[in-house]
């Protein structure tokens, strides 16, 4: 089996690399995820954001945060390991608690965030995402060599 | 009249996501005849593409004032696959095909939105 290259580094870096093995995956998903938070985001805070102010500045809050987490799975090493891990809890924080507001008071959102109902209308990747991360990052401290 | 081109899209591209999950499954990187796969979807996804700049140019326009959107699914579409093809090549593991797997699937779910936007005014 060789998907254990957790202890390979960036070359010349000195980096360890995040975003190789089953992190090339995680990495994936959340660029795509960023690509779509981050545009959807954009498009509604420069054309709409009077409609549905508290919606879309939640939106745009979820897209900072999908930014650093991809920014610091891809460049790798123990700082960068904490940034995403810390992003990752709030990423977390941010889904369960705008999740729950949705359920509870759907009138305070006239349109949907990507955190809205745990990420439902993104096939709750929101929600599974970041504990995910949170395993992978966990799992890739430094110091374990494999 | 774009309905056959997302339904064929989406298809192939479920066709490749299933493929490179297979490979992935078995612990193999992508090889030259998944490369011959992302190969027809980008084609497809590029086409597509064209087809709907041209339409935008000839100033159809979809449902609302979603022409951004619009543009920015089918960028994305177009680039899917060749990136996590690209990105493949670097990972020579089982992890390579899963992301090209991950980028696959993306295509269809973007039609999805795609043909919301488009079954509203183009086509």
């Amino acid at each position: 089996m060789a998907d254990a290259p957790t202890a390979e580094e960036h070359r010349g870096t000195g980096r360890r690399r995040l975003a190789s093995g089953p992190g090339l995956l995680l990495v994936t998903v959340y660029a795509i995820i960023t690509v779509g938070a981050l545009s959807r985001s954009l498009y509604q805070l420069t054309t709409r954001l009077d409609q549905a102010p508290l919606a879309y500045s939640l939106s745009a809050v979820a897209a900072v945060v999908y930014v650093l987490i991809t920014a610091a799975l891809v460049r790798g090493g123990e700082n960068a390991r904490r940034l995403a891990l810390g992003a990752c809890v709030a990423e977390l924080a941010g889904v369960l608690t705008v999740g729950t507001w949705t359920v509870l008071d759907p009138s305070a959102f006239p349109d949907t965030t990507v955190w809205s109902g745990y990420g439902m209308g993104y096939l709750f990747i929101p929600v599974v995402l970041p504990v995910t991360g949170l395993l992978w990052l966990r799992g890739s401290r430094q110091g374990r060599r494999p | 009249m774009l309905t056959p081109l997302t339904v064929a899209l989406a298809v192939t591209a479920l066709l490749l996501a299933a493929w490179c999950g297979l490979a992935a499954l078995r612990g193999q990187p992508t090889k030259d005849w998944h490369f011959g796969g992302m190969a027809v979807v980008s084609l497809l996804a590029v086409g597509q593409l064209v087809i709907g700049v041209v339409l935008l140019a000839r100033g159809e326009r979809p449902a609302g004032d979603t022409t951004a959107v619009l543009v920015s699914y089918l960028l994305t579409v177009a680039l899917c696959v060749p990136v996590t093809g690209l990105v493949s090549l670097g990972e020579r593991t089982r992890w390579g095909s899963a992301t090209v797997a991950v980028g696959a699937l993306t295509v269809p779910a973007l039609q999805l939105r795609l043909h919301d936007i488009w079954g509203g005014g183009l086509g």
